[in-house]
């Protein structure tokens, strides 16, 4: 399996505290991978440095093999898009305006905007569905077509990488699994890898092809959900008691919190 | 926006550098010495030396383009302020050129007993520049970086600072408030034609300056993190704008001294005219300043004739107004 992200040896810091120690990490190329982990634990810290956006304190993050500090930062986002977590766009920037902001690092002084950047932000908005949108300000939006414009911009950046920092966060679950579905099938038909950093644990079993888990600053357990999403490894990574059954429709592990709640079962299995 | 696409917008542009052109025209014309346009046209073609051709020669027409100067480059920089601190009501005061250069004047004629208007141009651009370099050195002090809160803090506390010793040294020495207090308030009048030539090189390197990074104050304007994602190097672009700020806000200042308002002002007037596309924002933004400082610097002539009302309070006076009824449409109202 070939690799488009490797972190080596990287240690992420906020001032003196470590946040990420030593960290050797294999991103598969072509797949999905999900970061989980408790509040606080890092995850967004590493998607950010991976990204470029957080300076390592040591190591190095590798895309295709070639070390990201030492390439420029325009060819960078050739080939690696990240949508940070929920964006602003400024106050009146409307659909079409922020979507072509995802072609500037193809903008040079000679080459202002070419019919390959136009047919790009065709596709972004079609492949997002806001074609219908494209005129209005990205303000005056619902949260699930705000977050579909923003991964439109990150499309219209064509690139083989795309890195998403929680982004079904503050969406309806019904917006959730629209963007979700919008990235699978992005995946499915594009081969794109995409790495995020997903809140629910169940929702991410059932998306991603492998999912790193975080815990001490440091990986936990990597791989196939089915693979490694286990009581303990919830227990350990989450600090919470569950029971991990079969979802019924997708075949994919499905977390159970432990916990109070109304009991409508004659019997309590607990 | 009014203008809303890029035909109306061309059309807007050129109707806009006409008005520009012809208040610079009237700036020339009209004023406390009865002139006529045909009076000017003959003083640039054959100068008799008389009175009035004089005072149009050597007072009208260097008033007429430093207040076309001045007013351009601090609205350009105060677009620029407005974008890289994320503040609405940001200035080019915030960098603390303004309290810079009214410290670096107050403490000349203190301790050096300087007192013409040429060598406030220097010693108040030096100021300017001090001030801006400190506050964006401390603004940038810390692990993320120039950031707009920091760099708003930075600017408030140096600002703060400045204009304490400005009024200590003002306490102590009566002498220096009357001889500075005319420069404090900020005017375009009584300067030469030499004043501006000194300083134009450097509004002109800000005003393309300001023109070669609108784009990327575009991508600027979307965050720090989108920003950085879509390949802009955030760290040569801020610096970029600080320079430009320090050459198009400390130029104007060492010009005519603090004027306020045109900062603040003239960048919501513009994004309500044309939108936020800073392709468009900044030359519109530049013209529109123009535009304000000479019809008020026209006005000011007028009110209490023979003396005059210092600019800026006509700028308010004009711009309050404008303000307001922006505010209450609404910013960007569609």
């Amino acid at each position: 399996m070939k690799t488009a992200i490797e972190t080596k040896n990287l240690t992420l810091s906020y001032g003196d505290s470590i946040i990420i120690n030593e960290l050797d990490l294999q991103i598969p190329k072509g797949e999905i991978t999900v970061f989980i982990g408790g509040n606080g634990c890092g995850k967004s810290t590493l998607l950010r440095s991976i990204a470029r956006l957080l300076k390592p304190k040591n190591g190095a993050v590798l895309l295709e093999g070639n070390a990201i500090a030492k390439m420029s930062t325009k060819d960078v986002a050739k080939q690696m898009s990240i949508l940070p977590q929920s964006p602003i766009a400024p106050e009146g920037l409307t659909v079409l305006q922020l979507v072509k902001q995802g072609r500037y690092p193809y903008q040079t002084w000679l080459k202002q905007w070419t019919e390959k950047d136009e047919e790009e932000v065709t596709k972004a908005l079609k492949a997002t569905a806001i074609e219908d949108l494209k005129d209005r300000p990205v303000d005056s939006l619902s949260g699930g077509q705000r977050q579909r414009a923003w991964i439109a911009m990150t499309l219209a950046q064509d690139t083989d990488v795309i890195l998403l920092d929680e982004p079904t966060t503050y969406l309806d679950m019904t917006h959730q699994i629209e963007i979700l579905d919008l990235l699978f099938e992005l995946n499915e038909k594009e081969q794109r890898t995409i790495v995020m950093v997903l809140h629910d644990l169940n929702l991410a079993c059932r998306y991603a092809d492998n999912i790193v888990a975080i815990k001490d600053r440091k990986i936990y357990a990597q791989g196939k959900p089915e693979h490694i999403i286990s009581c303990p490894l919830v227990k350990n990574v989450f600090g919470m008691d569950c029971q991990i059954t079969v979802d019924p429709l997708f075949g994919t592990p499905l977390c159970i919190p432990f916990g109070k709640g109304r009991c409508i079962l004659k019997e309590v299995v607990l | 926006m009014l203008l809303k696409n890029n035909g109306q917008r061309f059309i807007g542009l050129f109707i806009a550098i006409f008005l520009l052109l012809l208040l610079m025209c009237a700036s020339i014309v009209y004023g406390y010495t009865d002139t006529t346009w045909g009076m000017v046209l003959d003083a640039f073609q054959n100068n008799n030396g008389s009175n009035e051709h004089i005072i149009i020669e050597t007072v009208r027409l260097p008033r007429s383009l430093i207040a076309a100067a001045v007013g351009s480059s601090l609205a350009i920089s105060g677009v620029l302020m407005q974008t890289l601190t994320k503040n609405p009501l940001a200035s080019p005061g915030i960098f603390g050129v303004n309290a810079g250069a009214g410290f670096a004047v107050v403490l000349a004629v203190t301790l050096f007993s300087v007192g013409n208007l040429q060598a406030f141009t220097w010693i108040s651009f030096l100021g300017a520049t001090v001030a801006a370099i400190a506050v964006y050195t401390i603004g940038s002090t810390g692990r993320e970086g120039l950031t707009p809160m920091k760099l708003t803090l930075a600017g408030a506390a140096i600002s703060a600072m400045f204009a304490s010793f400005t009024q200590g040294f003002l306490v102590i020495n009566e002498a220096a408030f009357e001889q500075v207090l005319f420069w404090l308030a900020g005017s375009v009048e009584g300067r030469k034609m030499e004043i501006l030539t000194n300083v134009l090189p450097y509004l002109l390197i800000g005003w393309l300056g300001s023109l070669i990074i609108s784009s990327k104050m575009n991508v600027l304007s979307m965050g720090e993190d989108v920003a950085k994602g879509l390949g802009l190097n955030t760290g040569l672009l801020k610096i970029m704008v600080a320079i430009i700020v320090i050459l198009l806000a400390g130029g104007s200042v060492a010009i005519a001294g603090p004027i306020g308002f045109i900062g603040i002002v003239i960048p919501h007037v513009t994004r309500s005219i044309v939108g936020i596309d800073h392709r468009w924002l900044i030359p519109f933004a530049g013209i529109l300043g123009g535009i304000l400082l000479l019809a008020a610097d026209i006005m000011a002539r007028y009110i209490i004739m023979p003396q005059e009302v210092p600019v800026g309070v006509m700028t308010a006076i004009i711009g309050t107004p404008f303000f307001i009824y922006i505010a209450r449409k609404g910013f960007n109202a569609r």
